[in-house]
This record gives structure tokens, sequence and C-alpha cells, in this order.
């Protein structure tokens, strides 16, 4: 297990519902606290060059310790304000392109990526329908596969399905202790599964979704522990933290000549869920 | 050839459990215009309404077979099937619901895969089976998929699926999420080899599989009235709190929005492929690809193997052992 996972922690008993809970506090950092504390001379960079902007999803560039990089991060809105305005951190095909050209330009000038995870899932609506939200998704996963440079993944809140993997597929992914990372919410599994969506708390259980469960899966490769009662209580110890964590998993991965590791990164996803079939 | 030893079992349509309760007897009712059908013309229309165009759903074995030339195909990968590796336990065990959805569907898993010729053009075809558990993307289905790719690129072969799925399988939580990774990982590969990715949406395509290969066809083709999207109506309709059009993400509507290259009638499906896969297999763009490949990333590239030339490899190679070995060159 990961040096920066601790079993002994003051949370480990912690139930899977309770850790969506707390993946979902209100006053737990979101991307652009993140970025306040992580990261040097940040840029940010608007617009999918097709349609519109979408402040669901922050991308920019940066420094991370020196090194220029390329960040993209889904964004909640902390009052009801800023969460309308951030759409409460859903993103519209808009944002998931947005996200592909930052990526793209990234590429072409030979700077990492690092992506924040934390949203309830893509958008569900009309207008993000009619634009494509399943093809954008879909266009980012087969790009990240390929991506010559670096990309370290954080799920650092809410891993909400389709949504969070359409900028979650990289060369590592850490994930913090009370981040959740599911194919469905829970209230939405229970409501179908158990057709109860009261249920939620035995739904969470069932799907796995802790840092823990998905660390054991194979899923995530490294557990940042939080502090005390969870990240909300300290952002900075949680950066701290965080950043740590980051600059081990970018030092390990940029060590690695390009087409080694995107050979590496295809194991890694090749992989995945196929323990009973080798 | 080899390949086509295995005559497709089963050419006549199985009836899916929609469909058998109205197929008792020798007539059945189209829901779409209460036309009464012979059962032997909807059989021969392949399960489209002779009167109103209806598209009824179809099994995965007669979506190959209507497809392959002759109707002759090899079914490969039906070895691999789901397993449980979360222990799922909701109202039921997923143990026990697997083993229904095995028995009332007849079939292995959500998805079967064909392998034979489709106007001459060696062809890999995955068809998804709505009647196994919703046509639901799990571990297994993400394997076979997987495979197919990866033996299609192998092979130079073109591939196609047919989807039709409620997206990913809960069941299988996160797990079943990475699939959609994992199959587009290998669709990359295949896209850097030139090789051709047709995609084909059936009623209904939804959620994870709309989000990942079912999007990523270098042509993408839908069945008339088919619905296909992201999310699925009701979450829209819970999250807007209003209700849909009655086209809203239908094939057509999806058409319009340029979602989808064209809609097309089940009847004329295999001769669209055809004219398709005409296009698109090209041994020169191939060839072009593979120089290219191999002077960019001279080491560690998944498509750059010399066995490509020409040599056909067998079924059971894995892009895996090659970027192992690869790997291990490298360290030394
Ligand atoms: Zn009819």
């Amino acid at each position: 297990m990961d040096a920066s996972m601790s079993d002994e922690s003051a949370n480990s008993s912690v139930s899977a519902f309770e850790r969506v809970q707390l993946a979902r506090h209100p006053e737990r950092p979101y991307t652009i606290d993140y970025i306040e504390y992580l990261f040097e001379d940040f840029v940010e960079l608007k617009g999918d060059r097709r349609f519109a902007d979408d402040p669901a999803l922050v991308c920019g560039m940066a420094l991370f310790h020196g090194r220029p990089v390329a960040v993209i991060g889904h964004q909640k809105g902390r009052d009801i304000k800023q969460r309308r305005h951030r759409n409460f951190g859903m993103p519209k095909p808009e944002g998931y392109r947005k996200a592909l050209r930052v990526m793209n330009t990234a590429e072409k000038f030979d700077r990492a990526v690092i992506t924040f995870v934390d949203t309830p899932g893509a958008y569900p609506g009309i207008d993000a329908e009619e634009r494509g939200q399943a093809e954008a998704i879909a266009v980012n996963l087969l790009v990240m596969s390929r991506l010559k440079v670096p990309i370290v993944v954080a799920i650092i809140g809410e891993g909400g399905s389709g949504g969070a993997l359409g900028i979650g597929v990289g060369d590592k992914t850490i994930m913090f202790e009370n981040a959740v990372y599911s194919v469905i919410s829970p209230e939405g599994c229970a409501a179908i599964l158990w057709k109860d969506s009261s249920k939620a708390s035995q739904s969470a259980e069932s799907l796995r979704l802790t840092a823990r469960d998905l660390y054991r899966l194979g899923v995530v490769d490294v557990v940042v522990r939080e502090p005390s009662e969870g990240s909300h209580t300290s952002h900075q110890e949680s950066a701290r933290l965080l950043d740590e964590s980051i600059l081990n998993a970018l030092n390990e991965v940029s060590k690695i000549p390009s087409a080694e590791r995107i050979a590496q990164r295809y194991q890694k996803l090749r992989h995945m869920g196929d323990g009973k079939f080798l | 050839m080899s390949w086509f030893r295995k005559k497709n079992p089963r050419i006549e349509v199985v009836p899916t459990d929609e469909r058998r309760v109205k197929t008792e007897g020798q007539f059945c009712k189209c829901p779409e215009c209460d036309a009464a059908i012979f059962k032997r013309d909807l059989e021969e229309s392949l399960q489209v309404c002779p009167h109103c165009s209806h598209h009824f759903r179809l099994d995965a074995r007669s979506r190959l077979a209507m497809l392959y030339d002759e109707a002759e195909y090899e079914e490969l990968d039906d070895e691999v099937v789901s397993s449980d590796p979360l222990h799922f336990v909701d109202t039921k065990p997923y143990t026990v619901r697997l083993e229904q959805a095995r028995l009332s569907s007849g079939l292995p898993e959500a998805v079967i895969n064909g392998r034979g010729r489709i106007g001459g053009h060696l062809a890999h075809v995955a068809a998804m089976d709505f009647s196994f558990m919703g046509g639901s993307m799990g571990c297994a289905v993400g394997e076979k998929i997987t495979r197919l790719i990866e033996r299609a690129t192998a092979e130079r072969g073109a591939v196609i699926t047919i989807s039709s799925s409620g997206g990913a399988r809960m069941q299988e939580g996160t797990l079943s999420l990475m699939q959609m990774a994992k199959i587009s990982a290998a669709l990359a590969v295949l896209d850097e080899a030139h090789l051709p990715f047709i995609s084909v949406l059936t009623d209904p395509t939804t959620g994870g599989v709309t989000a990942s290969f079912a999007m990523l066809g270098d042509i993408i083709i839908a069945e008339p009235k088919a619905l296909i999207g992201f999310a699925g109506p009701r979450v829209i309709e819970q999250t807007i709190r209003q209700k849909l059009p009655k086209d809203f993400q239908r094939a057509e509507f999806l058409l319009e929005h340029g979602m989808v290259d064209a809609v097309v009638d089940r009847r004329e499906m295999r001769a669209f492929l055809i004219k398709a896969l005409n296009f698109m297999v090209n041994p020169a763009a191939q060839v072009e690809a593979q120089t290219e490949a191999q002077s960019s990333e001279p080491q560690g590239s998944l498509t750059s193997d010399p066995d490509r030339n020409g040599h056909r490899q067998s079924p059971a190679t894995d892009l895996k052992i090659k970027a192992q070995s690869k790997a291990q060159n490298q360290s030394t």
C-alpha cells in the first residue's frame, strides 16, 4: 500500500456513504482552491473554439514546482450564485472540448497535464445532448489514452461516472481518502436496483466507490490521507498532502520515455477488471 | 478458410422476451401501426414491420448472421463471461442476476463477437444484446470488445460494433466505468493503424457505451427511431423538470444535430456497410500508417510491429505480449 495512505488514520472506520457526504461537503477545497495553493503563474484558458466557454471545467497553464504544466479541473461553486455559474460542476460538451484543446496544446509544447476530478457527473440536459455530450467525452478517452505527455489525475472530491472519466485517463491516478469514484451516484443506483433512493447508504457500500476499495481494485494508484475530519477542515494541509503526492507521481512518470509511457498507460487500462479472464 | 468452420448455429431469429409473448401463434402485432404481421414475414424482413418499417429489437446472433457474407461467421471469445468482482448484492446477488440473464437470453454475455467476411472484407463484429441485463457493459463486455479490436488490429481487419445498451453495468461499479477507457484505448491503436471502425447504433444506446466506443466510429450510423443519448430521458426530465419533445434523442434528431452520418434501415444495413468498407479498406493507407509509426516511434509503439507487414497473426496474439517484450528490450 502506498506510503501516503495510513490505515491507522482516524477516518478508517468511516462508512462509504459518510465518505460520499464528505466528498460533497460544501466547504471541501475545489479545483480553484488547489490551483491557488499548488501552482504559480496560473493563466486561465477559456473556450472550446467551437461553441462556448464552460465555467464548470477550468483549464489553464501554470508552474508546478517551477515546471510549466497544463491544469484541467471540474469546478463546483461555493455559494448559490457561483454554483449556478459553475452548473454545480457538471460540464457540457464545450467543457470537455476545451479540455481536449488544452491537452493538445500541452502535447504540442511537451508539457505535462495535471487534472482535478470533482463532479457529480456530466450535465444531463437537452443542450448537452444536442451538442454531443457522449461524443465529447468519448473523444477525450481516446486522445488521453495516447497523449505523448505525462498525465496525472487527482480525484479530489466526487468522481461522477463518465463526467469524471472524461478528464480522468492518465499515467497515475491519485485519490483523496474521502473522495469517491463511481459509475453511478449511490442515490441513482438505489433508485434503480433497490427501487428506493433511501437505500443510498447500502448501494454506496455495494458500489465499492471509496479510495481504499478502488486502490484494491487497481483503479487508483495512490491514496492520499486527509486532515483529521476531512479536507474541509484544512484546505492548506490538504493542498500540502496533494502537492507532495502529485509531485512524486509526476516525477515518476516523467522519467519514462514517451513511447514507453504510452505503452504502460495502455497496459494499465488494458488490465482494468480483467483479473478473471487471464 | 479455417475462419468459417462454424456455421452460425442459430440463423433463425430468437424472439426476445418482449416478443415472445406477442409472437405466440402465427401473428404478432406491430406496436407502432397496430398491423397484424405474419411471423415468418417479420423474420424475412429482419424484424422490421413490412407495413410501417418499425424496427423491432434484434438479438445479437441474428445481427451477425444478417451482416456476414452467406450468414457465416466464427463466434469468438465466448469463454469471457462476467464474474462478480465486487461481490455485489442489491435485492438479489449479482451472481443470481447473471445466471437468470444467461438463461433467459440464451447468451453467455451482453455482447457476441464474430469474425468473417462482409462483402469479401475481413470484419470483426461485436453485436450487443439488450436482452442480457439491458445490454449493460461490465468487465466481460469490455474485455470482449477490447479483444475484438486488438484482434482486428493484429489481423488488419475492420471493426464494426452494433450497440444496444443502457450503459455501464452498475453491479461491477467503477470497473465497468474503466471499460470505457480500456475500449477507447484499443480503438486509438486501431485508428493509428488506419483500420476502419464503423459504429452502428440501435435502440437503445445510452450512457457509458455512447460516451465511449459507440461515438468513436470513423463512420457512425443509426437505425431509424433508435433512442441514442448520453443521459437517459428520465434522468434529463428529472434534472430540467420538463417534458422532453417526442423526437428528442432519436436517431433522426442525432442526424439533424450532426452526430451520425446516416440513419439506415436495417434491410439496407449490409449493403451500406459493404459500400463503406469498399471505401475504407485500403492496404495502401495501412502500409503508409505503418511506415509513419515506425519512423516516428521506433520503440515501444503498439502499432509498429514488423509482423504486421502482411503476416496474419494467430487470433490469440495479444498486443500486451508485444508491449511487454518491448519494454523488456528497452530496459536491458
Ligand atoms: Zn408497423
